[in-house]
């Protein structure tokens, strides 16, 4: 190749993005967190923290625990809600030369559309990425996101309400993502990132109780990798759109498996925790693998996995 | 803050299960104040995952930066084997520390077990005549100090529960005897150690109206403000629902805190 760089930019249709690392939703706050520690403008794109009509004060603690090569956490989707992200967190995000999604959730397919209609005409966002698996208040409390009617309904409230790209962010508590994946497709989305923690449950056997103060939590890091690597190469087969992959990234090689199973991008999530310069690492290790592997263009990986 | 891997100095048993780890982090001790933390990495493997936060004990010299722990869990046991040599992953200095300026007054650092970790640090900074230390264990074998830390405890009361030193009980007896004989003008407190012991202390302060500063831990898997995991409950007072230890502590003045719901 000549010492030609390789191509890491990727093309999702709606959105170019230079390299295929974004930082997931909850565990890079609003960028701002991470400044002194990271050049943000390396990165493909950052998904801020789940952001709701109204401010969200979070569950009472403990709110995280560590289990095996994971975490366990329910923090509540804490946030400050539309107006104050709006005043405070987008003049930072507007001074970023990278692509900027917006994580959005309600409780309610009003609330949804409320939240999506908030952030219209903000020029530093590039699409909403729209968590569907909170709990549906209006019909019971089953989560939005275990339904493919309640899933397409949100979408396309979304869609509606918004002038941004909207990606749709699977939850893998259901019995088949391909059917949650396909709905929203054909409601509008964009593209669908996947997948989202996995409910779980820890119990201190001491005292007979749950570790967290919320009984359950979302499980991610390294230990749901290979169900994440499953559901994104189940889903990438299902529909046309872009999908994003993620769940327990924590090096190159790990986001390669990723895009070899059909993943256009992805996300790095609890490894920011851990290391902060991980997506730079993950961006670089790309690039070498490319180079030695004498691909010249990270596209050329999308989607090859081989049938054994 | 920064990110770096820190070459182990010394690290060395002061007494059971607990060490002080001595590490060649200039930058990072340059900076440091007492009462700020260090989100510590031991492996860079995935198990344990997270980072752990740890306070700063201290500085030695303009480079080395003091860590005293005690080996509970699978992290700090691999900690306590590490050699001199060996590295570990530093990512601070983190939080906010005591506000020394209102320790002018006669200062009492009471602390609970493995809570002398920032205490220590303080200490290091203020006039030795100036404070007076009280610390308490559960038993002999557990006292730091005491036992070659390396670090001189001035004016140190010291209580056990089980009696095998010092005075029997807990340290917050010692805090009340003091201020029973010494009355509170004046006094001024900083205090770390398990939450029942920081509730009695908070109790006796705010009975004897004496300020005190508290330093609290939380699980947290970031220690940047960005996985909002280590809530504590604002009291009433405040206007806010929840302070997030990392960020807005370690250090809180006793009355930020909901002690009822914490």
């Amino acid at each position: 190749m000549n010492g030609k760089r390789a191509e890491l930019g990727v093309d999702l249709g709606f959105m170019r993005l230079k390299n295929p690392v974004i930082t997931a939703s909850g565990t890079f706050g609003y960028g701002e967190e991470y400044k002194d520690l990271v050049d943000l403008n390396r990165l493909g794109g950052i998904a801020v923290k789940g952001l709701s009509l109204e401010p969200k004060e979070g569950n009472p603690p403990p709110r995280i625990i560590e289990t095996p090569c994971g975490m366990l956490n329910a923090i509540g989707l804490a946030n400050p809600g539309l107006k104050a992200f709006i005043e405070k967190k987008v003049p930072f995000l507007e001074t970023l030369d990278t692509n900027i999604i917006v994580n959005i959730y309600g409780h309610s397919l009003t609330e949804y559309g409320a939240v999506a209609a908030g952030l219209k005409g903000i020029d530093a966002i590039d699409a909403l990425e729209v968590n569907i698996s909170c709990p549906n208040v209006e019909q019971g409390g089953m989560a939005f996101g275990t339904d493919p009617d309640t899933s397409a309904r949100v979408t396309e409230e979304v869609l509606e309400k918004s002038d941004k790209p909207v990606i749709v962010k699977l939850s893998p508590n259901v019995t088949d993502i391909r059917v949650i994946a396909k709905a929203v497709q054909k409601a509008g989305a964009h593209a669908v990132s996947l997948i989202n923690t996995l409910t779980g449950m820890s119990i201190d056997i001491e005292s007979g109780r749950p570790e967290l103060f919320n009984l359950t939590g979302g499980l991610s890091g390294p230990a749901i990798r290979p169900v994440a690597v499953h559901m994104v190469y189940q889903v990438a087969q299902a529909v046309e759109i872009p999908v994003i992959g993620m769940g327990g990234i924590i090096e190159y090689r790990d986001a390669l498996e990723f895009l070899i199973a059909g993943a256009r991008a992805v996300q790095v999530g609890t490894a920011n925790f851990v290391s902060p310069g991980v997506c730079a690492e993950i961006i670089e290790g790309m690039e070498e693998y490319l180079r030695v592997k004498d691909i010249p263009d990270i596209n050329g990986i999308i989607g090859t996995v081989k049938s054994a | 803050m920064i990110e770096k891997d820190a070459g182990i100095v010394f690290n060395r048993k002061v007494a059971h299960a607990t060490f002080l780890m001595g590490l060649n982090a200039p930058e990072i001790a340059g900076k440091a104040a007492p009462g700020q933390f260090v989100m510590l990495r031991v492996t860079k493997g995935i198990d344990p995952l997270l980072r752990r936060p740890f306070s700063i004990s201290g500085v030695q010299g303009t480079d080395t930066l003091l860590i005293l722990y005690r080996a509970v869990g699978r992290g700090t046991s691999i900690m306590s084997e590490k050699k001199e040599g060996e590295s570990v992953s530093l990512l601070g200095p983190l939080g906010n520390g005591f506000d020394l300026e209102a320790s002018k007054k006669k200062m009492i650092l009471l602390a609970g077990g493995i809570g002398i970790a920032p205490l220590l640090f303080v200490a290091q900074r203020l006039e030795p005549a100036s404070y007076r230390f009280m610390t308490g264990f559960r038993s002999k074998q557990e006292i730091i100090g005491a036992d070659g830390t390396g670090i001189i405890l001035n004016n140190n009361e010291i209580s056990t529960d089980d009696g095998s030193f010092g005075r029997k009980g807990f340290v917050t007896d010692l805090l009340k005897g003091r201020i029973e004989r010494d009355g509170p003008e004046g006094v001024c407190l900083f205090t770390c150690g398990p939450l029942l012991m920081l509730k009695n202390a908070v109790k006796i302060a705010a009975e004897s109206r004496i300020p005190c500063q508290v330093s609290l831990e939380a699980n947290m898997a970031c220690g940047l403000g960005a996985c909002q995991g280590c809530a504590v409950p604002a009291s009433v007072a405040m206007n806010e629902t929840y302070y997030h230890v990392c960020q807005d502590g370690p250090v809180f003045e006793m009355n930020q805190i909901d002690w009822d719901r914490i």
